[in-house]
Order: structure tokens, then sequence, then C-alpha cells
């Protein structure tokens, strides 16, 4: 089982990576990129017997206590 | 009276740290290993700075897990003083400590200079020996030194008077030209709301000898061991 989860800037919080990046795509050339946002994404492998609902609740607290800080990033888990 | 300095896997202020309370103060002080969980035995705890396991997830964001950080969280709450110094402050807001985050630099550098910051207020136990408004010279090193907090934390720190440094000109006004990273309101320091944890970005502790070109930061010190033997006299 792996789940997957992506940590994301909070709406209002500055990038400036994402802005940086946004100005090299614009200076190369690339058309119609209105903006640009770095986040960070984690595969977790997970013990393959694992009932699926305690891997959520797992996986959950784990991006919200250690893989994210909530006062500036929001994440989000895929179970697959 | 006695100082800890703690060290986490990457620390690198830490020697900087026990050079100016032992040499320069005159005061006695140990190292605490990060995995110590036993700090009785101090009456200030200082987190240095650094890269506390190579900065990786986040600044801070490992080391806040470290296990002298329960010791240190219960000290904090007994009233005991904990000033964290650059990644020191990095790992207190990690810890909730403090609120708030140092995001990356406005411009993406690290940043390694002298700076000047403002003493904002003179009524904590780490600035009690400033003057108030006083102008400090500092050297600054950090890629993530931006603070940031939402709205509601930032009113409430301005109101109840809990930034205690910020970035300003060598004249004492604080200015965007004169923040060096892109923090709210130019912030510097913070404080919590009993006073006795503080988070600052610059290095008083590389500015404490006049041979180092800038002695500003010994106030600091001096102040911690001032209110030490104050609140040291209190409890006898």
């Amino acid at each position: 089982m792996l789940a997957k989860v992506f940590v994301t800037l909070k709406n209002g919080v500055l990038d400036p990576q994402g802005k940086a990046i946004h100005h090299a795509a614009e200076s190369i050339g690339y058309q119609g990129i209105a903006d640009v946002r770095q986040g960070k994404y984690f595969e977790i492998q997970l013990d393959a017997g694992l009932d699926e609902a305690l891997a959520r609740s797992q996986v959950e607290k784990f991006a919200h206590d250690v893989l994210s800080n909530p006062v500036i990033e929001d994440y989000r888990v895929e179970i697959s | 009276m006695k100082f800890g300095v703690v060290v986490f896997p990457g620390s690198n202020c830490d020697h900087d740290t026990y050079h100016v309370v032992s040499k320069v103060i005159g005061q006695p002080v140990d190292f605490i290993w990060h995995k110590e969980e036993q700090i009785d035995r101090f009456d200030a705890i200082i987190l240095p700075g650094g890269f506390s396991y190579g900065d990786y997830l986040r600044s801070g964001a490992i080391a806040r897990f470290s296990p002298v950080m329960r010791s240190v969280r219960q000290f904090a709450e007994e009233g005991g003083l904990v000033m964290g110094i650059c990644n020191g402050f990095q790992i207190l807001c990690e810890a909730g400590l403090l609120p708030g985050a140092l995001l990356r630099n406005r411009d993406l550098r690290f940043i390694c200079e002298h700076i000047n910051i403002r003493v904002e207020r003179v009524d904590t136990p780490f600035t009690s020996a400033c003057e108030p408004r006083q102008v400090l010279s500092l050297p600054i090193a950090h890629g993530e030194g931006n603070y940031f907090c939402d709205p509601e934390t930032l009113d409430a720190l301005e109101r109840e008077g809990r930034v205690i440094f910020r970035y300003c000109d060598a004249e004492g006004s604080v200015t965007d030209e004169s923040n060096p990273n892109g923090s709210l309101n130019n912030i510097a320091g913070i404080c919590n709301s009993e006073r006795n944890v503080l988070g600052l970005m610059p290095h008083p502790e590389r500015a404490s000898e006049s041979l180092l070109g800038s002695s500003d930061g010994r106030a600091i010190f001096l102040s911690m061991a001032d209110s030490l033997r104050e609140m040291i006299k209190l409890r006898a």
C-alpha cells in the first residue's frame, strides 16, 4: 500500500521559490503560465496487510504533525 | 546560576554560545546533548544556531522531536528562561513554544551580514540591560528568517508588546530597506506571552567581543544573567 502526501503553502503565504520559477518559465518563453507555487510530495510505503482506515488515520496524523507545518502549509493524503 | 546550551546533530553555534556565557559574561555553563531529558540543574536554556538535522523537511522540524525538547517545554512552562538563536528560533516556532514560522528569505538568498536591530521592549529578562530603542549591530546568517504568522497572531504580538527586536537602519528607523529577509513588520525577535521564551534570528553570540567587530550582543547575555540573579534571589 502506498500513501502519497502533498504539502503546499497556504494561500496568502509568500512563495519566493515559486515566483522565481515562474519568472524563469516566462524568460525561457513558456506562455500562459499565470502562477507557480512550489510544494513537497512524499511517497510513504505502508505494510501490505495494514487496515486501510488505520493507514489513513496514521498518515493523516503524520502529515499534520510532522510533514507539514500547519502555520504555513496545507496537506492532502492519497492512499492507493 | 547555570546556563545550558543544547547540542543537536548539526548545531554549529553551540561552542560560540558556550564561550560567550563562560568567558565573556563569566557564568557557569554546560552543553546538553539533545538526547538528555534531565535538565533540572539549569536556570536558563539556549537553543543555538546551526542546521539541526541538516534542516531536512523544514528548519527545526525534526529537532523539535528530540527528547530534550519535551524537557525544554516543561522547563519553559515552569518559568525557566529559554532563548532560541537563529535555528533555535526556528525550532521554538516548530515546537509551538513561539507562534509563527520562519519562511525562506524574500529574495531567496542565504544572507550573511551585519544588520541593525532596535530593542523594542526592555521589560523582558533578555533585554533588561538594554536601553529602550537601543540599536544593536549584530550578524545574521540564515536562508529562512522571513518571519510569518497569521494576521490575528501578528495583532496579538504587537498589542501585547511581544515584538522584542525589529530590523532597522543605523539610526533606528524601521524601514523596508533595512528589512533583510521580508519578515512581517520587520520582526527579528519575539517572546511568548509569559515573556520567558525568546527567539531571535540575529546572532548575539557572534558579536559579544569588540575583537569580532561588535560587542552589542553582550547586552542580551548580561540581561539574562541579571534576571537570573533576581529570580534566584526571589526563590531563596
